[in-house]
Order: C-alpha cells, then sequence, then structure tokens
C-alpha cells in the first residue's frame, strides 16, 4: 500500500499509533483480541519486517493483558491456581516458540500466521455445546487443586476441572504460538480450558487473559536478546493499542457487539487469507 | 489481621461446611485485586516511560525517514537489561523508549512473585513451587536466553 509513499518519522509514528490503536479498541470491543490483527497490519500496510512486527506486538500484548487485569478481576471469574498451574506449560512453549522464530523461514511464519488467524475467526463463530457437570471430580485435578467457583445468578457455583494433561499439551502449543508468532493466543487457551478441560466458558476467558502477560513476558525477553523489540516502532504500537483497548473495555457495556463481531472476524479472516498467500507465494 | 481473618472463616468453615475450594477461591480473589492494581500501575509507569522516550526521539529530527522493510536487528545496547539501562541513563531517546518497555516485560514478572509470597502466605508449598518454576523460565528468558541466542 505504501509503495509509492515515503513517510517520514512523524508520519510513519502516527499512522502506526492511530491503526494500533483501531486494533486494540475492536479487539477489546469484540473480545477477539487486538493482537491477531497488528502483525498483518505491520507488515502487509506498512511493509514492516515480520521480525520486529512480532517484536512490537508481543510487548502490546503485555501492555494489554496488564492493563485490563484489575478489571477481569473484579469480576471474580479467573482461577488463579489453574492459571498458575498452566503458565509452566505456555511460558515453556512461548521459550520454545521464540527460538523457532530465528529458524523457521519468514515465509513459513506467515504461513501459520494465516491459518491461525482464520482458526481465530472460526472458533469466536462456534456456538459451543453445553458440558454437563455430572461427572466425578477428577483426582489429579483435585490433587493439583484446579477445581473452583464462580459467581452465578443463583449465587456461588462449584465447578471441576477434567483432563489435566490435554489441557496442559494444548496450553504449551498455545504458548509456542504466542512465542512464534508474537500474539496472546487467546483463542487456544480458551479451548485448552473450555473444550478440553471442562472449565465453565467465563472462567476460560478471565483466566486466559490473566495468562496472556505472563506466557508474552516468556517470549519478549528472548526477543529483546535477539534484537527483535524496536523501541521507535513499539513504541507507537504499544501506546495505541494500550489507549484502544482500554476505550473498547469502556464502550464495550454500552453497545451491541454482535454485528461489529462478525465485521471484525471477516476482517481477521481475510488477514489470513493474505498472510497465507504472501507466505505461500514468498512476497512478504 | 491476615491471620484473624482466616480463623473467622474457618470457623464458617467447620459450621456450614464451606467447600474448600470455595475458600481457596475468596482469597485468591483479594490477593488478586491487590495484584491487578500493581500491574496496572507497572503499565502506566511504563506508558509515561515510553512517552518520554517518544518525545526525545521525535522533536529534533521528525522529517527523517525510517525503513523498517529489512531486519537489520537492534544494536547491542538495546538488547540486554544492562545495556538499556546504560543507554537510558546516559539520556538516549531509544534507550529511554527500550526502558520503558523492560518495565512492562516486567510487570506480569513482578506480578509471578507477588504470587510466591501470596501462596506462601497461604502455606500452600505445592503452589510456592509452582510459581517459581514459572519466575525461573522468565528470569531466564530475560537474562540468560542469549546464552542459546
Amino acid at each position: 500500500m505504501w509503495h509509492t509513499v515515503e513517510l517520514n518519522v512523524i508520519e510513519f509514528t502516527f499512522l502506526v499509533w492511530a491503526g494500533s490503536l483501531a486494533a486494540g479498541f475492536l479487539g477489546a470491543l469484540t473480545g477477539l483480541g487486538g493482537g491477531v490483527v497488528l502483525v498483518p497490519l505491520l507488515t502487509i500496510f506498512f511493509k514492516v519486517d515480520l521480525h520486529y512486527a512480532i517484536g512490537a506486538s508481543l510487548v502490546s500484548v503485555i501492555a494489554t493483558s496488564s492493563g485490563s487485569a484489575a478489571a477481569y478481576v473484579k469480576e471474580g471469574f479467573s482461577n488463579i491456581r489453574l492459571g498458575m498451574f498452566l503458565e509452566i506449560a505456555t511460558t515453556l512453549g512461548a521459550l520454545l516458540g521464540a527460538f523457532l522464530t530465528a529458524h523457521i523461514p519468514v515465509n513459513w511464519i506467515a504461513v501459520i500466521f494465516g491459518m491461525m488467524l482464520m482458526y481465530s475467526a472460526y472458533v469466536s463463530r462456534r456456538t459451543r455445546p453445553r458440558t454437563d457437570d455430572t461427572q466425578p471430580p477428577d483426582k489429579l485435578a483435585t490433587r493439583l487443586k484446579l477445581n473452583g467457583t464462580f459467581p452465578d445468578t443463583t449465587g456461588v457455583r462449584e465447578y471441576n476441572s477434567y483432563r489435566v494433561p490435554a489441557g496442559f499439551s494444548i496450553m504449551f502449543g498455545a504458548g509456542t504460538l504466542s512465542g512464534l508468532l508474537g500474539i496472546g493466543s487467546g483463542a487456544l487457551k480458551v479451548v485448552a480450558m473450555d473444550q478440553a478441560m471442562k472449565i465453565p466458558f467465563k472462567v476460560s476467558t478471565t483466566t486466559s487473559n490473566f495468562m496472556i502477560g505472563v506466557t508474552a513476558a516468556a517470549s519478549a525477553g528472548v526477543y529483546l536478546s535477539r534484537g527483535y523489540i524496536d523501541p521507535a516502532l513499539a513504541m507507537p504500537v504499544m501506546l495505541g493499542v494500550l489507549i484502544g483497548s482500554l476505550l473498547g473495555t469502556r464502550v464495550l457495556v454500552k453497545t451491541k457487539t454482535k454485528n461489529l463481531r462478525l465485521v471484525f472476524s471477516l476482517v481477521i479472516v481475510l488477514l489470513g487469507i493474505q498472510m497465507l498467500w504472501k507466505g505461500l507465494t514468498g512476497t512478504l | 489481621m491476615e491471620g484473624a481473618d482466616r480463623d473467622a472463616v474457618s470457623e464458617i468453615d467447620r459450621d456450614s461446611g464451606i467447600s474448600l475450594a470455595k475458600l481457596q477461591d475468596w482469597f485468591d480473589q483479594r490477593i488478586e485485586l491487590v495484584i491487578a492494581q500493581l500491574l496496572r500501575a507497572g503499565v502506566l509507569i511504563a506508558a509515561f516511560v515510553v512517552i518520554a522516550g517518544a518525545v526525545l526521539y521525535l522533536a529534533p529530527h521528525p522529517w527523517g525517514r525510517v525503513d523498517y522493510r529489512t531486519f537489520h536487528g537492534e544494536p547491542e545496547q538495546l538488547r540486554t537489561v544492562d545495556g538499556v539501562l546504560h543507554s537510558a541513563f546516559t539520556g538516549q531517546a531509544m534507550g529511554i523508549m527500550q526502558l520503558g518497555l523492560l518495565v512492562l516485560i516486567a510487570t506480569p514478572i513482578t506480578r509471578v512473585g507477588f504470587s510466591i509470597v501470596a501462596f506462601a502466605m497461604e502455606g500452600d508449598r505445592m503452589y510456592v513451587a509452582f510459581t517459581m518454576l514459572v519466575l525461573a523460565i522468565l528470569l531466564y528468558s530475560l537474562f540468560g536466553s542469549f546464552l542459546i541466542a
């Protein structure tokens, strides 16, 4: 898009800031996360090298996760022990992902990114089957104190966690993707808890948000020492996403987001196709 | 105060048979709320440091050109904690922005550190061990990963 336009420092910084603000705002408003669209935005429209884009995205993921933690904790849904236990898997995965980034060709990363974008959009559109709570508590989950409670319309409801090894493994994969692509991979984290471990959806989403910052911090260290984090690029991205997502969570309660979610999912799918195409044709 | 609270709650526990999971959650939520507010403060400090660096970066030569099309890698002083600290405290714009980003990366790490204290206060040894493992991985990433990279 900017092939023929040469931007100066001020113009570039302002436009990247504005784009990141929009991404953060829509990501928070629709609950789909702004991180997934940042890297395509930077690489496709601003012609930024993929490694710099991933580094900047990773930093902004930490900002949104840490910035909104208080709001999520107040709701009383997140399960701290569950999050901390699974963070062992996500941080180890994130280290692996960050190391892989340096060794996997850029075009492969673009292909994986494209598939991840389409998968995130698919997960957000799917209707979830109701899980039944009739099974007896899982022995391993009980020993690890992963069962918990959450506020319900009728008071406090208890729930059990199941299939810990499956959930732990998926979390390792989510961490690897987070480190490889510089995203929060919230969609996959929710799948690990909600689908594999049979944890209530609301608990899964809030616990996932709580884990995202720690997971991203695990790969950010590796990115920093590799020289992938450029302060002049990460500055407008981080400030834009942070302000955008804070505004997004404010408006969240007041607006009907159903149509917006559909539009934003479509944007994610289109960006996914574009990343996939650029990766396969080697034009990124 | 903490001790008195805990005794009072264990009273309720014996009398009404509230489950252990429920109690555990109640303590967790209270501690987490304090930690979450510390996190938000960390993000705000990081944002202000980044903005200060941005002003120094943009003011002198706003009409220059930028090029992120090809990857060169950051210079040595922006890659390590020591280098960033040195660069920032000698007043370099890039160093100050990078310091802000470093503060940001440090906020979730600090949170994990606080969680160790919180689990220790609850006497939960298993979770003290789990959390220390997570902290070790995070510190390795920040300080030791250049060994492999």
